[in-house]
């Protein structure tokens, strides 16, 4: 079996962003990026599944600028084999990403794409989902469990009222939720390893899909500040705060 | 401009959040048409077309929608948005687990968790976590777009009853199979809906320790929630989680325990109405965005809370 796991290189996510009123957009200058840490889960499921001995390869792979290189390094020292780079400038729509993905695929057929339910950077969360339509493949969002069978997968989802279990056939794409697994850290010999494994570059012209955007961001603002700093002094207070000056008890 | 609303319900009445996704979508387009799919859910159904701003209601009844798998539910999706110009859901794990399937389909894009309608066209949504506010412009001529529910109303119920029509489409391309669903909770009220929301944080220091906060959320009808450190650290499931990652929530009172306030848990709780605080660290960021704080070792505080609130009941 082959995995393929799509890594995002984004905002480290313990960085307080800020908004940068000229240029209309999140001030990414000398911010610390790390991999998305979503992305991070998925690539410690794919090597856990293949210490399982049930994955032959994992192909790590990454869009965005010359740096998501590191990003890639990062997956292939925690134990990922091999790496591929699609250059793009920005980072580009997730259709648009699920596009690419979906031509990468088309190349070389993959069993399971484990992707991170979200980027912590645009929160948009569609992805996987949108990658497993274009595919016409399963999709299980949210794993917080992957058990596989012979030509199944059996994944535990988080949903809004609990846990909700399901079997999908193979192919299938599944995104990951915090509780899945809690990723290693790479060591230094995997580290010096890495360094040795391959990362092919593939330029998004060659796989002719029109790269334009169909939703375009206008304008990035400051949410409004909530003023908070109220403080009681007992608990007796608090509850008579709550009942008769709120009246929310 | 015809508008499709994905409806979630449980089979007799509609989820809260999606007559939320009705009064966002009557801002969006006219006329709002809503999509009951599952089975033996006529009663959906009626509450559906007893509510405000609903001018027809598509009912789909088949044992493959029972139990909203996304494949069958966005191949029915895809073929009902032939009629449509835009496709609206709440984004529940069930609407954002569905929608962006058909939107790939029916090649636009998504936009998710809007907050604001500024036009047709034009929307507001929250990135990084809640610290920035996005406004994105559509350019297609179908869109698909999931709401924030914290951001909108409850469409009440309404006067006239809206058509009720039997749709017969059958989808289902066979790629996923149910297998079980286990909802936790029982008596509480599900957070997102929930009218208070006591919730913890790694000071808890124990799962154990929670039932301190439910003894106290059992006495103010209130849900039981908690941050991604006590999530992180095994004292509760994920379903619990309040923050970006997790729930975002609106109530009208939210009592943070042991939460110091990193970022991503403001982003799920800031827009409460009365924010109150217990923490020992006198300078936890929580306090910056609680209306009442009080600085106390919570395992002396939460037992006094108890007392005090069994007092007033009585």
């Amino acid at each position: 079996m082959k995995i393929l796991v799509p890594v995002k290189r984004v905002v480290d996510y313990n960085v307080k962003i800020r908004v940068d009123k000229e240029t209309n957009s999140v001030d990414l200058n000398n911010v610390k990026m790390s991999i998305n840490p979503f992305d991070e889960i998925a690539v410690e499921e794919a090597i856990r599944i293949k210490e399982g001995g049930k994955c032959d390869e994992i192909v790590v792979v990454s869009l965005g600028p010359e740096q998501s290189k590191e990003t890639i390094r990062n997956a292939l020292a925690m134990g990922a084999d091999r790496g591929i780079h699609v250059k793009t400038e920005h980072s580009p729509e997730p259709l648009l990403v699920a596009k690419i993905l979906a031509k990468i695929i088309e190349k070389e057929a993959f069993d399971l794409i484990i992707l991170g339910k979200q980027s912590i950077d645009d929160d948009c969360n569609q992805t996987g989902q949108m990658l497993s339509a274009l595919l016409g493949c399963s999709i299980g969002t949210y794993a917080s469990k992957i058990e596989i069978e012979n030509d199944s997968f059996v994944v535990t989802r988080e949903i809004d009222g609990g846990l909700q279990t399901i079997k999908l056939a193979k192919p299938a794409v599944l995104t990951t939720d915090l509780r899945l697994n809690e990723p290693r850290y790479a060591s230094l010999p995997n580290i010096m390893k890495a360094k040795q494994k391959t990362i092919d570059e593939v330029d998004p012209a060659s796989l002719q899909i029109e790269m334009q955007p169909k939703v375009v961001t206008k304008k990035v603002e400051e949410p409004p500040i909530r003023i908070g700093g109220g403080k009681v002094d007992s608990i007796e207070d608090l509850v008579d705060k709550l009942k008769n000056v709120s009246g929310v008890i | 401009m015809s508008i499709l609303v994905l409806a979630e319900h449980n089979n007799e009445i509609l989820k809260e959040a999606t007559k939320k996704a009705i009064t966002a979508a009557s801002k969006i387009a006219s006329p709002v048409h809503v999509l009951v799919a599952g089975m033996d859910c006529a009663n959906a159904a009626n509450d559906a077309a007893s509510t405000e701003g609903v001018e027809k209601v598509l009912l789909a009844e088949n044992s493959h929608y029972k139990n909203m798998l996304s494949e069958p539910i966005s191949e029915l999706l895809i073929d009902l948005m032939n009629e449509y110009d835009y496709l609206v859901s709440a984004a529940t794990t069930n609407g954002k687990n569905i929608l962006p399937r058909v939107a790939a389909k029916l090649d636009v894009s998504q936009i998710s968790e809007i907050i604001n309608v500024v036009d047709g066209k034009t929307f507001q949504r929250p990135i990084y976590a809640g610290n920035a506010i996005a406004t994105v412009e559509s350019s297609t001529d179908k869109n698909v777009i999931t709401i924030r529910t914290t951001a909108f109303e409850t469409a009440k119920e309404s006067k006239s009853t809206a058509e009720i029509s039997s749709i017969g489409i059958e989808k289902n391309p066979g790629l996923s199979e149910f297998v079980e669903e286990k909802v936790s909770g029982g008596e509480r009220p599900e957070l997102t809906s929930a009218g208070t929301i006591v919730s913890g944080g790694r000071g808890m220091q124990s799962g154990d320790n929670f039932k301190l906060l439910e003894s106290v959320a059992d006495k103010l009808g209130a849900a039981v929630g908690a941050s991604r450190a006590a999530v992180d650290s095994g004292f509760v499931p994920n379903e619990y989680q309040v923050g970006q990652t997790g729930k975002v929530v609106a109530p009208e009172l939210y009592i943070a325990v042991g939460i110091s306030g990193a970022i991503q848990h403001l982003a799920g709780m800031k827009d409460s109405k009365v924010i109150v605080a217990i923490n020992k660290d006198e300078e936890a960021p929580i306090f910056e965005v609680a209306d009442y704080g009080l600085v106390a070792d919570l395992f002396d505080a939460v037992p006094d809370l108890d007392k005090e609130l069994e007092k007033i009941q009585k």
